[in-house]
C-alpha cells in the first residue's frame, strides 16, 4: 500500500492527549466505563502526533501487525470508517485491544516519538476508530460467504481462539468454538470487569465472528462433554486448545477457607460472569464487609479491588514487592490510586483469623524487605520477623496468580505438559498430531494481545497442514 | 446451549423429577457425577447429581429438592419448556470396587443422588445394602427403584411411620458392626454425612462421602467450592465431589455453606416483592 496523501503536518510536540475518565466520585458507585474514549478534536492532534515513519516500528512490535500507521493516517484525515477498515485486515477487535492490551509493553514502547516525547496514544486511537465503527458490524460480516472449508473446532473462547477463528472463517474453514462457561469471552467476560470493558463492546465484536459464520457452542467442556478424540472421530480436522489458566492459586495460609476469603477469579467471576454488583436483582451474592484486603499486584488484584471499592468497602491491596514491581496495567494502577484505593507494599499475609461462626475478621502481615534479584530478575521479597501485625478485615481476596487449567489435560495424557502448561513446537502444534495450543495454556499468566499472537500463529500452521494435505477429509 | 425438558413428575413434596434432552452428557456420564445448569436466563448456576438416562431418548434425569430461588426455577420448568443451560458431565466419577460388601446411605434427596452409585456398585459385582432416610413415609423417594438395584433395602423414618423409627445412621449401627461393610458411600445433610463418618471411624470399611458445597463453574477455576480434605485443600467440583469421609472437615464445610444463608433468603423475599408490588 501506498502512503497516503497527508491532509497534516506532524506535530509530536503536542502534548499527548489524555483518556476523558468519568469523575473519581462517580466511578465509586458505577459499574460504568471508567475511561471515556477521545473526542473527535482529540483524535485530530493525537493522530496528527504520528510522524508517519518510513520504517514503522510501532507495526512490528504490535504482536497482530496492525497496520497502526495507516489507520493513524486515516484518522487524521477523519476518515474513521476506513481507519477502521484497515484495523480488520488484521483484528476484529479493536474495542477490546483498544481497552485492555497492554500497549505501553508493545506498540506504545516502540513509537518513534516516544523516545522524545510521549508515545503516540495507539491504543486510545484504536479505541476510537473501534467505538465509531461499532453499528456498522453486521454490514462488515455480510461481505464475507459462509464458509465451506475443513471443520476446525476452537477450545475455550478466550482472545486466543476468537482470534484464530477470525483468520480461519477469514481462510474458509468452518469454524467451531466450544466454550464451558455459559458466556463468551474468556477473561475478557469473567476476569474483566464492565468499567473496564462495557460488555456489549465484547458481544458485538464476537457477534461480528458469528455473523461471518464462526459458530460458538457454549456448556461444553472438552474433557468431559465430549473428548478431542471425539471431536476429530465427529470430522474435526485440526484443534486448537486456548483454555487458558484459570486455576487459582491458593495462598497456602492458614484460616485460608474461612467464609469471606475469595480467590480473585471467584470473586471476580461472581461479580462480572453472574453480575452480583447487581444483587438481588442479580440472582448470585458475594459478600463484601466493610474492610477489603486483596493480595497481589496484577490486573487481578487491581480489577477486584476496584470492584470492592465500588461495592462500599474500604479497601487496600497488599503487595510483596514495591510500586515498580506491579504487574499491572499502568493505567489500571493509576485509576486504582485515583479512586481512593490503599497500597501497602512490602507487605504479605501469614495467617487469617475468624470469629466463632467462621468469618474472617483479622489478616495477620509481615514486613518484607527486597533481597537479591531472583529469577525473574526482579528483586525478591524477604519476610522481616520481627514485624508481624493483624489487622482487622471482613473480605480477603487472594490475586496471586493463576495455572493453566488443568480439566483437559487431566483426561488427555497425550498431551505433554510442564508445570500444567502444554508443551507446543514452533508451529503451535501439541504432542498430538494437528492438535495445537496458544494463549495463557501455553504460557501461564500472560496479555490478552499475547494470546492473540498465539492464536494467530496457530490458525496459520492449521492453515499451512490442511491446506497442504487436502485429500484428508 | 438450550436443553428440552422431555418429563416432570412429582416424587414427594418439593421433591420434583426432570427428564432432560442431554446426547453428549448421555452418552458420556458415570454414576457419581454432575452437571451444573442455570434454569432460567436470569438464575444462578447450581450442581445437581445425574441420576440415570436414557439412551434412547438421549436423556439424562436429575432429582431436585425445592429449597430456594434457583432450585423453585428449575422445578417451575414445564415439560417442552427449554432449561437455560445445561453443562456436565462434571466431577470424577464414584469410586467403585467389586466383590465387596457395600453399604450405601443416604438422606432426603441424597436418596436420588445415592441411586446411580448403588446400581453401579451392584453391576460392579458387589453385594449393596441400601440404608435410606426419610422425614415421614411420604417423604420416600424411588423405592422401586432402588429395591431393583440393589440386594437389601432399608428405610429409616424420622417419626417412625415407615420402617426403622430413627435417622439412617441409628439404623446403620443397628445392623452393623466393625466388619459388617468393606466399603461405604454416603450422601445426603452434612450433618448426616458427619454422623455416618463419626459412626463409622475405626470400623473396617472404607467410607466416601459425596459432598454438596457452593459451587459456581464446576470446572476448578474459582476455588468457591473449596473443601479440607485430610488438612489438604481440595476443589470439590474437579477434586470430588467425592471423598475419604473420614478425612473431610464437614464443620468447616457447614460454615462455609452458610456464607450466603441470610442473602439467599433476601433474594428469595425480593423475587417475592417484584411478583406483587410495584415499589
Ligand atoms: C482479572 C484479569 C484481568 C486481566 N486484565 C488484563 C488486561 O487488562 N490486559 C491484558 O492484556 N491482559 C489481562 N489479563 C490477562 C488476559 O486476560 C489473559 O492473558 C488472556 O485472557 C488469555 O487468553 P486465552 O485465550 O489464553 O484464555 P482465557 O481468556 O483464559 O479463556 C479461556 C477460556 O477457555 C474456557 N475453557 C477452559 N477449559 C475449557 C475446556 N476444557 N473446554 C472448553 N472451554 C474451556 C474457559 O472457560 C475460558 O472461557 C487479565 C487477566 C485476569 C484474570
Ligand atoms: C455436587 C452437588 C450435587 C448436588 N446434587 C443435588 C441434587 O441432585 N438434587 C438437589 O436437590 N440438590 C443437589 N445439590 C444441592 C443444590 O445444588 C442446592 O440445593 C442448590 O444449589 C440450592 O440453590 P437454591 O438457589 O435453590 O437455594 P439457595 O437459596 O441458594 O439456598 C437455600 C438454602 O440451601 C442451602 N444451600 C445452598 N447451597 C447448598 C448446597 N450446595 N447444599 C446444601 N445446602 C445448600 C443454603 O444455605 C440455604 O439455606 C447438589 C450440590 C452439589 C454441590
Ligand atoms: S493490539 Fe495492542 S499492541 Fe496492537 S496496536 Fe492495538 S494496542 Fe497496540
Ligand atoms: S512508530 Fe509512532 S510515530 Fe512512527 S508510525 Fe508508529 S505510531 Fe506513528
Ligand atoms: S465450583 Fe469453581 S472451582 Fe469448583
Amino acid at each position: 500500500m501506498a502512503a497516503p496523501p497527508l491532509k497534516y503536518k506532524p506535530n509530536p510536540k503536542a502534548p499527548r492527549q489524555a483518556l476523558p475518565l468519568l469523575d473519581a466520585h462517580v466511578r465509586a458507585h458505577s459499574a460504568d466505563e471508567v475511561a471515556l474514549g477521545f473526542t473527535p478534536e482529540q483524535v485530530s492532534v493525537e493522530a496528527q502526533r504520528c510522524l508517519q515513519c518510513a520504517k514503522p516500528t510501532c507495526v512490528e512490535a504490535c504482536p497482530l501487525h496492525i497496520d497502526i500507521k495507516r489507520f493513524i493516517a486515516r484518522l487524521a484525515e477523519g476518515e474513521f470508517q476506513s481507519a477502521h477498515d484497515v484495523i480488520s485486515e488484521q483484528s476484529p477487535f479493536p474495542g477490546v485491544c483498544g481497552r485492555v492490551c497492554q500497549h505501553e509493553l508493545f506498540c506504545e514502547d516502540a513509537c518513534i516519538v516516544g523516545r522524545k516525547w510521549d508515545p503516540v496514544a495507539i491504543g486510545s486511537l484504536e479505541r476510537f476508530a473501534a467505538d465509531h465503527a461499532r453499528l456498522r458490524m453486521k454490514e462488515l460480516a455480510a461481505s464475507y460467504p459462509k464458509p465451506t472449508g475443513p471443520k476446525v473446532a476452537l477450545v475455550g473462547s478466550g482472545p486466543a481462539s476468537l482470534i484464530a477463528a477470525y483468520d480461519l472463517v477469514r481462510w474458509n474453514y468452518q469454524v467451531t468454538i466450544f466454550e464451558a462457561l455459559h458466556k463468551l469471552g474468556g477473561v475478557l467476560a469473567y476476569g474483566i470487569p464492565n468499567f473496564r470493558l462495557p460488555r456489549e463492546i465484547l458481544r458485538e465484536e464476537i457477534a461480528r465472528l458469528q455473523n461471518m459464520g464462526v459458530e460458538f457452542v457454549v456448556d461444553f467442556i472438552a474433557g468431559k462433554t465430549a473428548t478431542l478424540k471425539e471431536l476429530m472421530e465427529e470430522g474435526y480436522q485440526a484443534i486448537f486448545i486456548g483454555t487458558g489458566a484459570g486455576l487459582p492459586h491458593m495462598m497456602g495460609i492458614p484460616g485460608e477457607n474461612l467464609v469471606g476469603v475469595y480467590t480473585a477469579n471467584e470473586f471476580l467471576t461472581r461479580i462480572n460472569l453472574m453480575e452480583a454488583f447487581k444483587f438481588p436483582d442479580a440472582p448470585t451474592p458475594v459478600r463484601i464487609g466493610k474492610r477489603t484486603i486483596v493480595v497481589g499486584g496484577g490486573n487481578s488484584a487491581m480489577d477486584a479491588a476496584r470492584w470492592a471499592n465500588r461495592m462500599g468497602s474500604e479497601t487496600t491491596i497488599l503487595y510483596r514487592r514495591g510500586r515498580v514491581e506491579l504487574k499491572a496495567r499502568l493505567e489500571e494502577i493509576e485509576h486504582a490510586e485515583e479512586e481512593g484505593i490503599k497500597f501497602e507494599f512490602l507487605a504479605a499475609p501469614v495467617a487469617l483469623y475468624g470469629d466463632e461462626n467462621g468469618y474472617v475478621k483479622e489478616i495477620e502481615c509481615i514486613r518484607m524487605e527486597l533481597g537479591e534479584p531472583d529469577e525473574s530478575g526482579r528483586r525478591a521479597p524477604v519476610p522481616i520477623e520481627a514485624s508481624r501485625h493483624r489487622i482487622p478485615v471482613d473480605t480477603v481476596v487472594a490475586a496471586i496468580g493463576q495455572a493453566p487449567n488443568p480439566t483437559l489435560q487431566k483426561v488427555t495424557p497425550q498431551l505433554i505438559t510442564r508445570r500444567g502448561r502444554i508443551l507446543i513446537d514452533e508451529q503451535g502444534e501439541t504432542s498430538m498430531p494437528r492438535v495445537y495450543a496458544g494463549g495463557d495454556v501455553v504460557r501461564g499468566g500472560s496479555t490478552v494481545i499475547l494470546a492473540m499472537k498465539d492464536g494467530r500463529a496457530a490458525a496459520k500452521a492449521i492453515h499451512d497442514t490442511l491446506s497442504s494435505t487436502p485429500e484428508v477429509q | 446451549m438450550m436443553n428440552r425438558v422431555l418429563a416432570k413428575r412429582e416424587l414427594a413434596p418439593l421433591v420434583t423429577l426432570l427428564e432432560v434432552e442431554a446426547p453428549r452428557i448421555q452418552r458420556r456420564w458415570k454414576a457419581g457425577q454432575f452437571i451444573i445448569i442455570r434454569p432460567l436466563e436470569s438464575s444462578e448456576r447450581i450442581p445437581l447429581t445425574i441420576v440415570d438416562s436414557d439412551p434412547v431418548r438421549q436423556s439424562i434425569t436429575m432429582v431436585i429438592q425445592a429449597i430456594g430461588k434457583t432450585t423453585r426455577e428449575a422445578v417451575s420448568l414445564e415439560p417442552q419448556a427449554l432449561m437455560c443451560d445445561l453443562v456436565g458431565p462434571l466431577g470424577e466419577p464414584a469410586t467403585m470396587t467389586t466383590g465387596k460388601n457395600v453399604v450405601c446411605m443416604a438422606g432426603g434427596v441424597g436418596v436420588a443422588e445415592l441411586l446411580p452409585v448403588a446400581k453401579a456398585f451392584h453391576e460392579a459385582g458387589n453385594r449393596v445394602v441400601a440404608l435410606c432416610g426419610a422425614r415421614s413415609d411420604n417423604y420416600r423417594i424411588l423405592d422401586t427403584e432402588l429395591q431393583a438395584a440393589v440386594d437389601e433395602l432399608h428405610w429409616a423414618t424420622d417419626d417412625g411411620t415407615y420402617g426403622f423409627h430413627g435417622n439412617v445412621v441409628q439404623l446403620l449401627q443397628s445392623l452393623a458392626g466393625p466388619d459388617t461393610f468393606q466399603e461405604g458411600h454416603v450422601i445426603g445433610p452434612i450433618p448426616m454425612m458427619k454422623a455416618a463418618a463419626e459412626a463409622t471411624r475405626g470400623w473396617n470399611m472404607k467410607l466416601h462421602a459425596s459432598l454438596n458445597p457452593v459451587m459456581i463453574d464446576g470446572t476448578g477455576m474459582c476455588g468457591g467450592c473449596r473443601v479440607t480434605v485430610g488438612n489438604e485443600v481440595k476443589f470439590a467440583c474437579v477434586d470430588g465431589p467425592e471423598f475419604d469421609a473420614h478425612l473431610v472437615d464437614f464443620d468447616e464445610l457447614t460454615r462455609r455453606n452458610r456464607a450466603y444463608r441470610e442473602m439467599e433468603q433476601e433474594a428469595l423475599a425480593h423475587k417475592c416483592r417484584v411478583g406483587l408490588d410495584v415499589r
